[in-house]
């Protein structure tokens, strides 16, 4: 069989030499080695005062995205609940009625946006389906608690605040290429 | 008369109050060289450094629950860890910690008691060691607890032997029981192990072994027998153990300089001219500079070497180490012999 | 004297842990009742001056034998009382046999001159020069041939402990 890394040693069971047997220069070897880790560069992270840096594209906690009037852009069309593999996402959906309109982008929008962080996979599907780039995963993590239920992310949780200078900065994930890739018919998901 | 008696309690409680908190800040260097051999900090929050860590654990062990098996042996239960403490605190009592004090022209010994047979004192107390760990763990009515402590037993019973062998090497070149006589033959660099690399080997090895120290903490074995002879111990109980555990690492550092690194001698320090006093404080840093050598290096190999299985450990003490002691005693009464 | 009080007390101990050594039910007990008598004992030889006797009574004794002992009895486990109750003619020959012991003793000592006996503190017999010379010199061939005893013992020990037939 092929080795998938070309670092595997075949076991032997030979007989020691009496230079193995007596155990001390394997023993003073590996006290070298661990003398050795003494002086390397720790790889300890000293966590409240620094934090490890995530990467652009890590995928924590959800993010319902305004649009640049400040308006929802989430149409409540279910392809994000559709999308889960976990069936974390639920959604109840309602009219725009005259006057909101600079609330909620399109005619219909969702009243409740659920998200079930403690099913939820964080794998991002969700936001590869949706269709009018409202739902992103950010490099937030989901807080700890004590109750289920507060796992359970509402829209006051997860909709994005309307003042601008506190949205939440997607453009690491939100590439040209992604938005490119996004208006691509031939696949099955962007249709 | 007086003063003498003054003297030497003010220096057991001394020697007593040092061993203590040597042995709470071991803990702490402990757990900071493992951190470092593994490329981590270890603790470092409790104060600057770390340094009020052994303070918390204290205080964490002193609040935990008192757990006693209802069908433990009540008496023999509190024994147990009370007795290991207690013997790892009596061998201190015979270390010659430096040369004399001089107060108004009087000189006072830097040892708690001169006994004449001060290495077999040594002995005696190291011998009586195992019963703390062999009471406490059969009274725990825990047959992990049995294990451990019979393990114990068997161990330190074997490992004796090698010691014992490889210190009449010692006695036979100094012509003396007494610790002090030892210390003070080994002015200058003519420490033992110069002249006893083997029985310096086999010392450090069965010292390992009698402190119940890895590689051969096979009595608190957590692998094989979830905490070994303390499994049913907690709170200060528990931390009874853990402490003797490193009072006695502490103590086999100073019996190894004192036998084999020329205790309190250090090349040449002697001839710079200090005065008495100056000098017998120098030469204690020195002897405790050695014996936290010696206590670095049982981290380091605890940090290093995977522990021996029961049936390598026993084949190593009674087929390797006593037969060499022998051969070691034989090899120096020839030398000793011929050189007559 | 404060010797004298230490030699009550440490005579008081001895025979309480030797009287307690045998009354009580767990073997365990037992065996350290019996460390406890040996270590008042190695008390007394500190108070006749012999501080080798004494520590090496105690690195013998408490320290290897009865450790030992402990180990067998651990090993086995004997917590319960399983021992069947002896018959009544064993108790009285027993108590004869044991009570002729003690009139023999107490015979001897009557014999003896107590004030005849030299003060410990100046004869220095118990200390290690003293003793190696008395024991390689004077009693150079039963100690050697006690060790040869010890030896056969081992030997047998072993022998006895293979399992194989030889």
């Amino acid at each position: 069989m092929k080795s998938l890394t070309n670092r595997s040693k075949v076991v032997s069971n030979k007989k020691m030499t009496f230079w193995e047997r007596i155990y001390f220069p394997a023993i003073l070897n590996g006290m070298g080695i661990t003398f050795g880790h003494l002086f390397r560069r720790k790889t300890t992270v000293q966590y409240p005062e620094v934090k490890r840096e995530f990467s652009d594209i890590y995928r924590g906690r959800h993010v319902l995205k305004r649009d640049d009037e400040g308006r929802e852009r989430c149409t409540s069309c279910g392809l994000c609940a559709v999308a889960c593999p976990a069936e974390a996402i639920t959604m109840v959906s309602a009219e725009r009625k005259p006057g909101e309109e600079h609330l909620y982008r399109e005619e219909k929008y969702s009243a409740v946006y659920e998200i079930d962080m403690l099913r939820c996979i964080f794998c991002g599907d969700c936001e590869e389906a949706c269709p009018k780039e409202a739902i992103f995963l950010t490099t937030e993590l989901v807080k700890a608690d004590y109750q289920r239920e507060n796992f359970i992310y509402g829209k006051d949780v997860l909709v994005e605040p309307a003042d601008p200078a506190k949205r939440i900065d997607v453009s690491k994930r939100q590439t040209p290429e992604v938005i490119e890739f996004k208006k691509d018919k031939r696949y099955k998901h962007n249709r | 008369m007086v003063t003498q008696i003054i003297y030497k309690t003010l220096l057991a409680s001394f020697i007593l109050v040092l061993s203590l908190v040597v042995a709470m800040y071991s803990t702490l260097i402990e757990r900071k060289v493992a951190g470092w051999f593994q490329d981590r900090h270890g603790p470092n929050r409790a104060g600057p450094w770390g340094l009020l860590q052994p303070l918390a654990d204290g205080i964490k062990l002193f609040f935990k629950e008192e757990f006693m098996p209802a069908s433990a042996d009540k008496f023999l239960y509190i024994l147990g860890p009370s007795l290991t403490m207690f013997v790892a605190l009596l061998t201190s009592a015979a270390i010659p910690w430096g040369p004399d004090l001089v107060i108004n022209g009087v000189a006072y010994p830097l040892q708690v008691a001169d006994v004449n047979i001060g290495i077999l004192y040594v002995f005696a107390i190291l011998s009586i060691g195992v019963y703390g760990i062999m009471i406490g763990g059969w009274a725990s009515n825990n047959k992990y607890a049995l294990l451990g402590a019979v393990r114990a037993s068997s161990q330190m019973i074997s490992y004796e032997l090698a010691m014992s062998l490889s210190i009449i090497t010692i006695v036979m070149m100094t012509g003396s029981l007494s610790l002090r006589e030892i210390v003070a033959q080994q002015q200058g660099f003519n420490w033992n192990i110069i002249y006893q690399p083997l029985g310096f080997l086999i010392f450090l090895i069965c010292a390992f072994a009698e402190t119940n120290r890895s590689p051969f903490d096979l009595p608190e074995c957590e692998t094989e027998l979830v905490g070994g002879y303390h499994t049913e111990y907690s709170s200060m109980k528990l931390g009874f153990y853990l402490f003797a555990e490193y009072i006695n690492m502490f103590i086999s550092g100073a019996v190894m300089a004192t036998l084999f690194l020329g205790g309190y001698h250090f090349p040449g320090l002697d001839k710079l001219g200090l005065s008495p006093n100056v000098f017998a404080f120098v030469s204690f840093m020195v002897l405790f500079t050695k014996i936290t050598f010696f206590g670095f290096i049982y981290m380091w190999i605890r940090w290093t070497l995977p522990r021996f299985r029961y049936d390598q450990l026993m084949k190593l003490g009674w087929k390797s180490l006593i037969p060499l002691a022998i051969l070691n005693v034989v090899i120096t009464g020839v030398v000793i012999l011929l050189n007559q | 004297m404060f010797t004298h009080y230490i030699f009550h007390f440490l005579s008081i101990l001895a025979l309480f842990s030797a009287i307690m050594m045998l009354a009580s039910k767990k073997p365990i007990h037992s065996v350290l009742f019996l460390t406890l008598t040996f270590f008042a004992i190695a008390g007394h030889y500190v108070l006749l001056n012999a501080q080798f006797l004494a520590v090496v009574h105690v690195i013998v004794y408490a320290g290897a034998i009865m450790v030992l002992f402990l180990f067998t009895v651990m090993l086995l486990n004997l917590n319960k009382d399983e021992r069947s109750p002896k018959p009544m003619w064993v108790k009285i020959i027993a108590f004869i046999a044991g009570g002729m012991l003690m009139l023999t003793l107490i015979g001897i000592f009557r014999g003896y001159d107590i004030q005849s006996a030299q003060d410990p503190m100046t004869t220095q017999i118990g200390l290690v020069k003293n003793l190696g010379k008395i024991l390689y010199h004077d009693y150079l061939i039963p100690f050697e041939l006690s060790s040869v005893l010890f030896l056969t013992a081992m030997v047998g020990a072993v022998l006895l402990g293979k399992k194989e037939q030889i």
